[in-house]
């Protein structure tokens, strides 16, 4: 049931279901933890798709999508009165 | 439909939150540094594409007027970055802020101006006051250019944020006309192609930073190096 690598230090992919809580309640949740994880997940979409020798088009336009969809819930409360419908 | 025209221009928040803050940082993301000699394509092509800009930009300045390299290219980057990314679909483009144009324009201007003075007070007094004017006209041609001196950062910033403005609700109001004239035929297959055409055009926002620069430029080297 426990792993052989300390619950502190393992993936999400990797815990065990019954330990799932525990692991939650340990990890980082400082402001300087968080800014962490976003720097994390930052470098390894960009070392793993930007960053090599002939990078395509098609991951920098992920990022403008994924910007469009970010504001497009941004402004959904606003562009609800815009559907072409009898009752809003 | 005045309420909702307008609706796009608002300063975005989310839960009381500045969401604008992400919202103007986020095109340095496109932006990549990197220590290397030979970078991925990207990075490349930025690279190249600044070097054609700030040679053709910077090579009318003597040694003086060229520690101000950064600071322009930095300006035109990110002018350029942001009036393209607000031409994505319902994104917000912070430079259609009257706010933030004037605290782009201001501080540059003044600085050209300040050092001018500072190192050339003769030469920049003597602008205002060009040469071979009748001796009664003198006065009055003297208001006149200290008035057009200081509208200048005005018109810098009142300038960009007009262009911009203006280009985004023309796109506003036209989507919406061939949204509202889809049952009607004939007239869709035109104002459809209008749209196309007046996207293009604002893709020459790029242009506009070229203004932008170009008209600070040359106020910077008037002031500065002359």
């Amino acid at each position: 049931m426990a792993s052989v690598v300390p619950l502190k230090e393992e993936k999400l992919l990797e815990v065990e279901l019954g330990e799932l809580p525990s692991w939650i309640l340990m990890r980082d949740f400082t402001p300087s933890g968080i800014a962490g994880a976003f720097q994390r997940g930052y470098y390894r979409y960009y070392n793993e798709y930007v960053n090599v020798k002939r990078g395509s088009i098609a991951r920098l336009s992920l990022v403008l999508a994924a910007y469009v969809v970010f504001n497009y819930r941004r402004s959904h409360k606003e562009l609800k009165h815009e559907r072409p419908r009898k009752y809003h | 439909m005045n309420e909702n025209l307008f609706a796009s221009f608002i300063t975005p928040m989310m839960f009381g939150l500045p969401l604008v803050t992400l919202i103007v940082l986020f095109p340095s993301l496109l932006f990549p540094t990197s220590n290397r000699l030979i970078n991925n394509r990207l990075i490349s092509l930025q690279q190249w594409m600044l070097q054609l800009v700030s040679k053709q930009m910077m090579s009318i300045h003597n040694t003086k007027g060229q520690t101000w390299a950064l600071m322009l290219m930095s300006l035109i980057l990110f002018i350029g970055s942001t009036n393209l990314l607000g031409l994505l679909p319902h994104s917000f483009t912070p430079t259609t802020q009257l706010s933030m144009n004037l605290g782009m324009a201001i501080p540059l201007w003044a600085g050209a101006v300040i050092t001018g003075f500072r190192n050339k007070t003769k030469a920049s007094l003597a602008h205002f006051l060009p040469q071979g004017t009748p001796t009664p006209l003198i006065p009055m041609l003297v208001i006149i250019e200290t008035i057009s001196l200081f509208i200048q950062p005005v018109a810098l910033a009142v300038r960009l944020t007009a262009n911009i403005t203006a280009g985004h609700l023309l796109i506003h109001l036209i989507g919406g006309a061939t949204l509202a004239l889809m049952s009607i035929n004939t007239t869709t297959a035109l104002i459809t192609f209008i749209i196309l055409i007046l996207l293009t055009v604002l893709e020459f926002a790029v242009a506009m930073i070229q203004a932008y620069v170009f008209t600070l430029l040359v106020s910077l080297y008037l002031h500065d190096n002359t």
